[in-house]
């Protein structure tokens, strides 16, 4: 009789747990992963988005563009966040593997370089920024600060960023190899921070206090100007940024296999309309421009 | 008679059973060899194999030019090694001697646990000690301007060996026959004479195989160099730069590499002289081990 009723709670409870795990795995899970300067913004974003359509979770992880880009190629995420284009490479491993990547704008984000508080210099043009990232300016003095041996704080090799200042600030030219290569926008931060004669670029939004809304204090945002006879610009200079005139700006991208659809398209839909977009200001990004929008609505098709 | 074959069946049966755990293990060390080997092959249809132990530039995603020299990174993972037993060994073996010799019996019965407690502690959140708390230290100390260095990595390392040195150097004191300590003191030796040339040298082989299993947690360490020592991939001028060893470039690149590459290729070829390291230091701590053995015999 006893050994009964334990078989006939067994198989209830068995029951149960049954149908439950078929009911989670009817509701789709939304897969985000990818840059870790976007990893922040888009699990705010999807906070946002889950309250409002509680039916639909969605995860965000982090682990860099390159990261996110081949999980999506190897079919184990639904977006990819991204802050540098694809590279050829992946665009043909992902046609070999059925992967038709569309790619949206999502924000746009100001670079910044940051130096230690303490730090005279207050301007650098881009090709010094350069030439002290190549290892060709190894002395503050040499761009008018004090006389310091330069600490370069960068990211590893799988981090957009790294690829984007690569791109754009070293001119396709090697990093010099004393840069300390750092995990992530955070540790670069504190690196500085903590560090006299340091240098550094993180995305814009990790230079707030995220209490106060300030910068960090011990932490200075370089003004960068595009050559040395132009105007030195700061990234936390909105209207700069907007009227392009900061010189280290860039896309942040997500991108889906093929036309997305059902959740996947209504998550990128409210990220780039106005209550996603107000929160990307919030969180210290730069808000999209008409080209984006317009490119954003040519890969909805 | 029937009775008889079932206990013989039975016998060989364990017998067999005890045969198959001991030959897995076996298996499993020469499939992971095996593994590396042929994972790390291709990589050379691309690199030369001098230029890839010698060259010391890293840089496989270079725009300009793909690089593959792992030479600064064995060094770097010799300096931070080496910097961890330079300060773990005198510790470990001061520390162990005190218990054994010296504490007195309640100490120990608190100390000891406490120190194998150490063990337990996860590498991130020691890296994070690294971070926080030894890095602006360092950079007081040496008047740099970051901590984030060899010196760095050596000390946490250092701290991640100690439990296992004490813990093996106590256990071999202990293991020392009391008559030997007996003897010496009868003839008129103090404590310290005593201790200095008589029981430490008799559980010497004990406290070498520590010392070795130390070197081989501070080798294949990953995550804690991981975090405090600034992974930049130039040659190291001294225990004050920044430097990358061979087990944080494995686990920094592998996770982003496009797979069935030459870079992929070249981070098993890394594994592999990781792994032959590794092998040697264990191999070189067996024959020593023997030879004393053979001695106090």
């Amino acid at each position: 009789m006893n050994f009964k009723k334990l078989l006939l709670v067994v198989l209830v409870s068995f029951g149960l747990v049954f149908a439950g795990s078929c009911s989670i795995a009817k509701q789709k899970m939304i897969q985000v992963k990818g840059s870790d300067t976007l990893v922040n913004l888009v699990q705010i974003l999807a906070e946002a988005y889950m309250e409002k359509n509680p039916k639909t979770p969605i995860a965000v992880l982090g682990g860099g563009s390159g990261t996110g880009i081949a999980a999506l190629i190897n079919g184990t995420c639904d977006i990819a966040d991204h802050s540098r284009p694809w590279k050829e490479k992946e665009i043909n491993l992902a046609k070999e593997n059925d992967v038709e990547p569309r790619r949206f704008i999502i924000a746009v984000d100001g670079v910044s370089v940051i130096v230690n508080e303490s730090n005279s210099v207050g301007d650098l043009s881009m090709d010094q920024v350069g030439a002290i990232y190549r290892g060709q300016i190894k002395n503050w003095k040499e761009v008018g600060g004090p006389d310091k041996p330069i600490s370069l704080y960068g990211r590893q090799s799988n981090s957009g960023t790294y690829v984007f200042f690569q791109e754009h600030v070293l001119g396709k030219k090697n990093y010099s190899p004393d840069m300390k290569r750092m995990n992530g926008n955070a540790q670069i931060v504190e690196g500085v921070i903590q560090d006299k004669a340091s240098i550094g670029y993180v995305g814009v939004g990790y230079v707030y206090d995220t209490k106060s809304g300030e910068v960090r204090k011990g932490l200075k945002v370089l003004k960068i100007a595009n050559d040395a006879n132009s105007p030195a610009y700061s990234p936390l200079d909105k209207a700069a940024v907007d009227a392009g005139k900061y010189p280290v700006a860039r896309p942040l991208f997500q991108s889906t296999n093929g036309k997305p659809n059902g959740a996947i398209l209504d998550f990128i839909k409210f990220e780039t309309g106005p209550e996603g977009q107000n929160i990307v200001e919030r969180e210290g990004f730069f808000t999209i421009g008409s080209s984006h929008i317009t490119e954003n609505k040519k890969n909805l098709k | 008679m029937n009775r008889m074959s079932f206990a013989r069946l039975k016998e060989s049966a364990i017998k067999a059973f005890f045969f198959t755990n001991g030959i897995l293990a076996v298996l499993v060390l020469i499939g992971i060899f095996c593994l590396l080997l042929f994972t790390s092959v291709p990589a050379f249809r691309e690199i030369n194999i001098k230029e890839f132990l010698i060259d010391k530039n890293w840089n496989p995603t270079s725009p300009v030019k793909e690089e593959y020299g792992i030479l600064s990174m064995i060094v770097s993972t010799f300096m931070v090694t080496l910097g961890a037993l330079i300060i773990a060994v005198p510790l470990g073996i001061g520390v162990a001697a005190y218990l054994s010799d010296v504490a007195h019996w309640k100490v120990r019965e608190i100390a000891k646990p406490i120190v194998e407690v150490l063990a337990g502690i996860p590498s991130v959140v020691i890296g994070f000690l690294g971070i926080v708390l030894f890095g602006p230290i360092i950079a007081g100390i040496f008047g740099v301007s970051h901590g984030l260095n060899a010196v760095n990595g050596s000390i946490l390392l250092a701290i991640m060996a100690l439990p296992t040195i004490i813990s093996i150097s106590e256990d071999s004191l202990n293991a020392v026959p009391r008559a030997y300590a007996e003897a010496s003191l009868a003839l008129g030796a103090s404590r310290w004479q005593t201790l200095i040339r008589v029981r430490i040298p008799a559980a010497l082989s004990g406290i070498l195989a520590s010392m070795m299993l130390g070197m081989g947690r501070a080798i294949g360490e990953t995550m804690t160099v991981l975090m405090v020592t600034g992974n930049a991939p130039a040659f190291p001028k001294g225990f004050l730069s920044s430097i990358r060893t061979m087990t944080a470039n494995i686990a920094i690149e592998l996770g982003e590499v496009p797979y069935y590459t030459t870079h992929y290729y070249a981070l098993f070829a890394i594994g592999l002289v990781l792994f032959i390291i590794t092998f040697l230091v264990n191999l070189a701590s067996d024959i020593i081990l023997h030879k004393y053995q053979e001695r106090e015999q």
